[in-house]
Order: C-alpha cells, then sequence, then structure tokens
C-alpha cells in the first residue's frame, strides 16, 4: 500500500516540477507548484512527518501560492513573452547541468555505503513527527533557531515592504532616469506622498498629486 | 519503500529546479524554481529524520521553510519594485551590477 502512494506521490512530484519549468503561462506554473507541494505533503506522511506535512499544504500549498498568484496578476503583461524562450543551446546547456547535477547526487547518496538508507528506517514509536514533539523540540532544544527564525521573518517582512513601497512624489528627476537618493531622504524630510512608513500607518494626512 | 527511493527523488527534483534556474528568465519562475530545490532539501531531510527515527531533521526542515518564505518575500518584493520603476521584468536584461 505504501508503496502505490510513493510511486503516485513521486509521479505527482516529478510532474508538478515539469510542469513549473515547461510551461509558458507564469499562472499555469504556480498550478503545477501547487500540485508538486500536495504530492511532497503526501510524502512527509509516508515519511512520518505528519506536522510537516499539514505545515507544507498550508504555508506553501495555500500562502506562499497565493502571494505568487498576487504578484503574476500584478506584474501581469510585464513579463515579456520572449523570457519564456531561451535558446536551444541555452536550453541544452541547462538539461545537461541538471542531469550532472542529478548523476552527482546520486553517486553521493548511494554510493555513500550507508547501510539503513536501504531499510524502512528506524522502527517508529508513537508521538514521532507529531506536533507535540516537534513543539517540545522546537522550545527546548533548538529554542535559539526558533526565535532566530522569528526575527527573520520580521526583518524581511519590514524588507519587502520597504522593497516595494510606493514611491511617487520622487519621481521628478531627469526624464527617463531614476531620482536619485539625497541625504535628506533618509532622515525623513521627504516631500509629501513618497510612502514612508510614517504615511503608511496614517499619521499624516497625503494629498494625492 | 526504503529512504533510498526518497532520496532518489529528492535529487531529481533538486535537478530539475536547478535546470529551471538556469533555463528560464522570469525571474518569478525563477523563484519557483528555488522552491523546488528547497523542497527537494526538504524531503533529504525528513527522509533522513525517518532513517534515524529522530526528530532534528523535521526541525531543520521547518526552519527550511521558514527562510524559504523570507525569500519569496524579499524576492517578490524586488520584483513588483522593478515593475514599479517600469523596469524590465527579465533577467538577462537586469545586468547593470555586472562587469
Amino acid at each position: 500500500m505504501s508503496t502505490l502512494v510513493f510511486f503516485i506521490a513521486a509521479i505527482g512530484a516529478i510532474t508538478g516540477a515539469i510542469g513549473v519549468i515547461a510551461l509558458k503561462n507564469p499562472y499555469y506554473s504556480a498550478l503545477a507548484l501547487a500540485g508538486h507541494m500536495i504530492s511532497l505533503a503526501a510524502l512527509f506522511l509516508l515519511l512520518r512527518a505528519e506536522f510537516l506535512a499539514a505545515a507544507q499544504v498550508i504555508i506553501y500549498a495555500g500562502a506562499v501560492i497565493v502571494l505568487y498568484v498576487f504578484v503574476v496578476s500584478y506584474v501581469g503583461d510585464a513579463v515579456p513573452a520572449v523570457g519564456a524562450n531561451p535558446g536551444r543551446i541555452a536550453a541544452l546547456g541547462a538539461f545537461a547541468c541538471g542531469t550532472a547535477l542529478v548523476v552527482e547526487l546520486l553517486i553521493a547518496v548511494l554510493g555513500s555505503g550507508l547501510q539503513a538508507i536501504n531499510h524502512d528506517g528506524a522502527p517508529y514509536h508513537a508521538g514521532f513527527g507529531t506536533p507535540g514533539q516537534i513543539g517540545t523540540l522546537l522550545l527546548t532544544r533548538f529554542l535559539a533557531p526558533f526565535e532566530i527564525a522569528s526575527y527573520l521573518l520580521l526583518v524581511a517582512a519590514i524588507g519587502a515592504v520597504t522593497l516595494a513601497r510606493r514611491r511617487h512624489g520622487l519621481e521628478d528627476g531627469v526624464e527617463g532616469q531614476p531620482p536619485a537618493l539625497e541625504l535628506a531622504d533618509l532622515f525623513g524630510l521627504r516631500p509629501q506622498g513618497t510612502g514612508t512608513m510614517h504615511e503608511a500607518g496614517g499619521a499624516v494626512e497625503v494629498v494625492e498629486p | 519503500m526504503s529512504i533510498a527511493w526518497y532520496l532518489t527523488l529528492s535529487a531529481l527534483i533538486f535537478g530539475m529546479g536547478a535546470g529551471g534556474v538556469l533555463v528560464r528568465r522570469n525571474p518569478i519562475v525563477i523563484l519557483f524554481c528555488l522552491e523546488l530545490m528547497l523542497n527537494a532539501a526538504n524531503l533529504a531531510l525528513i527522509g533522513f529524520s525517518r532513517m534515524w527515527g529522530n526528530g532534528d531533521g523535521q526541525i531543520f526542515a521547518l526552519i527550511v521553510v521558514v527562510v524559504a518564505a523570507c525569500e519569496v518575500t524579499v524576492g517578490l518584493g524586488l520584483i513588483v519594485a522593478m515593475h514599479r520603476r517600469r523596469l524590465p521584468v527579465d533577467v538577462d536584461e537586469m545586468r547593470e551590477l555586472s562587469g
């Protein structure tokens, strides 16, 4: 039974991966990626990683894919059609690189002489991979990585807002060139409507130009 | 199923992701392919975690998921910023930093 589930999920994962690479429309790529994630979640379940399977479906197939689809629909037509069509030599080169990498990984993993990879794994004991076990580990042995990961998420959120915020009002530079960053910009002395955090919080009345 | 099957599948998916990063020019699809590679690494980590029968590998995979989420956020922020400045969303056109 587990063999059958493994092969169905593995075929789903490989099909999804091929779809991500080969499909020209980024929407379809995102859909293929969602299918790939769900197949991987099934594989995680076979490996008794119940919590991670649930997290995979919720975080990846849910939140991350939604974020991708939003950005694909926002950028939309700006993605040039030529981007989906690399030269033949480039495609062949990439295929050769990928194949070489797979062969190298297989030699490294299967030729490693580890006896245990030819077995089903350690004997299963109740509670392995459950949210309880993961939570206990995260809050005892791995407390420092847990806290650092939360800090990293905070930094990434602030960084994304800073990168992607609106900057109109600074566009009166030379035509065709992006406006230069000035010293005053760093101290919040910018003109109104330039998308500072202060304005985003609603503390300042913004006059739309 | 022996762990070797999972590791083989993981190597295959990783190779596909690496090939996709090389062959595609749309930065969004390149981010997709990075996700493929991270997921392949996660599969190997969880396979080894099952092999040893302790949960450390699963914690590692969880942290990898967090880092992947951060990478997606910043990468998509960059793509949105490129689009806002009306720059071409194509990695071969964005080469001002290369010498």
